[in-house]
């Protein structure tokens, strides 16, 4: 470590911070559509990976259409897979809803199993059609690489994008739960079924599209973690483990919980990997973890509901 | 233009012609080179008077499928093109598959299956050094004879595994001399996925760098299986500024790990980067952008320049499409079928006792790699190269070292 001047540990310092905050916008995207599952309908979605590399994989068909028919386009197709990953990933939602996790909704303990074999069934679709080896999409030249703000200070600028798109979905996310009708008939849903099916809204229906949509999130964070990570049948296993971590711990009901959550496992995590080596910094962020749900059993955030 | 129908009957007739003397000799040949059953299987395997059966034992699903399928696809060329040439002993080859389904106990019951109910003559499989370790007893237990392509940790021996890639030593030692030598390089950051295969082999690399070549190993890190995020780890080397960054990053993790690394502007023009864990299979996963520059440490590669090879690529895509492609193991996995042709040739029988005594010795000059040759501790010898990756997912062979003799319990390494 000797032989390194201040304004080289600056950059070091500064790229550390970037690193922590970039892997809080990944913990957070891939959380989110499962917060809106978990939390609005109680419905512990195994499959969100699967639905993650559906939107993976939607990407890489845009991106070798793209390479091969209309090559002039190969600089934004980007921003276009990511609204169709949502929306291949929302009607998959869409009709895993309809025909499995409806008919779930009493037995939630059930619907654990269901998306598990879900999981399992949509990773040998995806192995049948594509193949077991992963594949890598073409990117944009512009979005490999890093930006050189001073000598030594490079940030990542897949890391950056990541960033906005985090930082624009969970602004959408709160305006569609918290200003919008839809949002409202949501969150009327959550607090009571019964009574909101009374007054006249259709909880199927809000049930169905809550769904699809944390299943269409699931989509968007697929297709943007192609700039970090692979694509492959089974690459949304890698996430799963860490996207409920993050859900539980920042406590069930509440987007907010999500968010504290996402950012301090992120900074935890990745203070300690500098400091220590990999798996041991992993156990001592699990270790922290427990160690605070044995405190705080709901989570961070817990919501309050009257029991 | 009239005439064409009459000529390509014509023709029609002259091939059947050709293909009816043709099998002739062929059965004739068959027959005579074909020794009673009796003689040639003294243990009640499944060899009958025209057919000898083997089993291929590879996951096809699950996780590994990934990596397994370039063997699997491998063995089956192999076997199509011994039966092509009449089979062994005068006996056409039928294949039973299993899959191992990317799960150890699987693997074990599998393995078991087609030892003692399909009484197979030999087993072509495994890839992860769990599942051979899982299958290991059974093979010894029920006495069969197990091909093993993958490369590995070493430290490890038997009379019923014929290992076709190489022991760790074998892999590393070359690469490591070869980067200290030609950079310069004289500090080394080692780097890997949590589990003995990375362990063992960081370890041997470490005493090589230590002792050997008196350099210093600045870093060695493990990150757990399916790892995503390498931002922190990536920032530590940038402090420590390795010569060479030694990398042995596996599954969905590498790919990972090295679309991280050329985001962060860890590029081969300032870097330079030496892995054991990327053939041709795992950059179409990467991407090849993501590697250009970098060095592998393999004993081949799809690019190789000699005939063998160029005629295995062809027949390779010729059978499993033009998009393919053969990574170290797909080769090592194609070995596995013709040594045991030639252990069985040389035995005069399938029996597994004395495949397994026949197997030393035995040589192949048709092996895509170049020349191999079985060694007394059932390992190959073999050359080790180093490849540097471009673009378009290929690799150009920059170094080729001597014939290497496989040391799977290396001294002083350990």
């Amino acid at each position: 470590m000797e032989g390194m001047s201040l304004s080289e540990w600056g950059s070091i310092i500064a790229m550390q911070g970037f690193a922590g905050i970039s892997l809080f916008s990944v913990l957070l995207l891939m959380a989110l559509g499962l917060a809106i599952i978990f939390g609005q309908m109680g419905v512990i979605n195994m499959a969100h990976g699967e639905f993650m590399a559906i939107g993976a994989y939607t990407s890489y068909m845009i991106a070798m259409f793209v390479e091969s028919y209309a090559g002039w386009f190969m600089d934004y197709y980007f921003f276009f897979a990511i609204v169709a990953a949502f929306f291949v990933a929302f009607l998959a939602g869409y009709a895993a809803e309809y025909l499995l996790i409806r008919h779930l909704y009493k037995r939630p303990l059930d619907t654990l199993l269901a998306t598990w074999g879900l999981s399992l069934i949509l990773q040998q679709i995806l192995r049948s059609s594509f193949g077991a080896r992963e594949v890598s999409p073409p990117l944009p030249e512009w979005l490999i690489g890093s930006i050189e703000i001073a000598e030594g200070l490079e940030i990542p600028i897949n890391g950056l994008v990541v960033l906005g798109l985090t930082a624009a979905v969970t602004a959408g996310v709160f305006y569609l739960l918290f200003k919008s009708r839809w949002g409202l008939r949501v969150r009327a849903t959550t607090q009571n079924r019964v009574m909101s099916g009374a007054v006249g809204i259709n909880t199927q229906k809000v049930d169905r599209v809550t769904f699809a949509l944390g299943c269409g999130i699931a989509g968007i964070a697929g297709a943007a973690f192609t700039t970090i990570a692979s694509t492959g049948p089974t690459s949304g296993s890698l996430y799963i483990v860490d996207t409920f971590l993050v859900v539980v711990f920042g406590g069930a009901a509440s987007l907010l919980g999500t968010i504290a959550s996402a950012f301090s496992i992120a900074q935890a995590q990745s203070i300690m990997e500098f400091f220590m080596n990999g798996s041991m910094a992993k156990v001592l962020t699990l270790l922290t973890i427990i160690a605070i749900l044995m405190f705080r059993p709901e989570g961070l955030f817990a919501s309050k509901i009257r029991k | 233009m009239k005439n064409l129908p009459n000529r390509m009957a014509l023709t029609k007739r002259r091939i059947s012609k050709l293909l009816a003397a043709l099998s002739l000799t062929c059965a004739t040949a068959s027959f005579a080179a074909a020794p009673p059953t009796a003689q040639v299987n003294t243990t009640n395997l499944a060899v009958t008077d025209d057919t000898v059966t083997v089993g291929i034992l590879h996951s096809l699903t699950g996780t590994m499928a990934i990596s397994e399928t370039g063997s699997v696809e491998a063995e089956k060329l192999a076997i199509d093109q011994i039966n092509a040439m009449g089979g062994v002993l005068g006996r056409q080859i039928n294949v039973i598959v299993e899959d191992g389904a990317s799960d150890w106990p699987t693997f074990a019951e599998k393995s078991k299956k087609l030892l003692v109910n399909d009484k197979v003559a030999a087993v072509f499989g495994c890839w992860t050094s769990a599942s051979r370790k899982a299958v290991l007893p059974v093979f010894e237990k029920e006495n069969g004879m197990l091909y093993y392509p993958t490369f590995y940790e070493g430290l490890e021996q038997s009379k019923n595994v014929i290992y076709t890639g190489q022991e760790a030593t074998q892999q590393i030692i070359a690469g490591l001399d070869w980067i200290a030598k030609e950079k310069g390089a004289k500090t080394f950051y080692l780097i890997g996925s949590d589990y003995i295969w990375p362990r063992t082999s960081n370890k041997i690399a470490r005493k090589h760098i230590e002792n050997v070549l008196k350099g210093e190993v600045v870093g060695e890190e493990y990150y757990p299986l399916g790892h995503t995020n390498f931002r922190s780890l990536i920032n530590k080397i940038k402090v420590k500024k390795p010569d060479v960054i030694y990398s042995i990053v596996v599954g969905g993790s590498n790919v990972s790990w090295y679309k991280q690394l050329r985001s962060a502007g860890i590029t081969p023009d300032k870097w330079n980067l030496l892995t054991i864990s990327v053939t041709e299979d795992e950059v179409l996963g990467i991407g090849g952008e993501n590697v250009e520059g970098f060095y592998s440490m393999m004993k081949y590669f799809q690019s190789l320049d000699n005939p063998n090879n160029q005629e295995f690529v062809k027949a390779f895509k010729t059978k499993w499409g033009e998009d393919s492609v053969i990574g170290d193991v797909t080769q090592a996995a194609y070995l596995g079928p013709w040594l045991w042709k030639a252990a069985v040739e040389k035995a005069g029988s399938f029996d597994i006792d004395k495949v397994a005594a026949a197997s030393p010795g035995i040589e192949l000059n048709t092996a895509p790699e170049g020349y191999v040759k079985v060694h007394e501790n059932h390992h190959l010898v073999t050359k080790a190269r180093v490849g540097k990756w471009n673009k378009s997912g290929q690799a150009e062979v920059i170094y080729t070292s001597d014939l290497i003799e496989p040391n799977p319990f290396p001294e002083g390494y350990q």
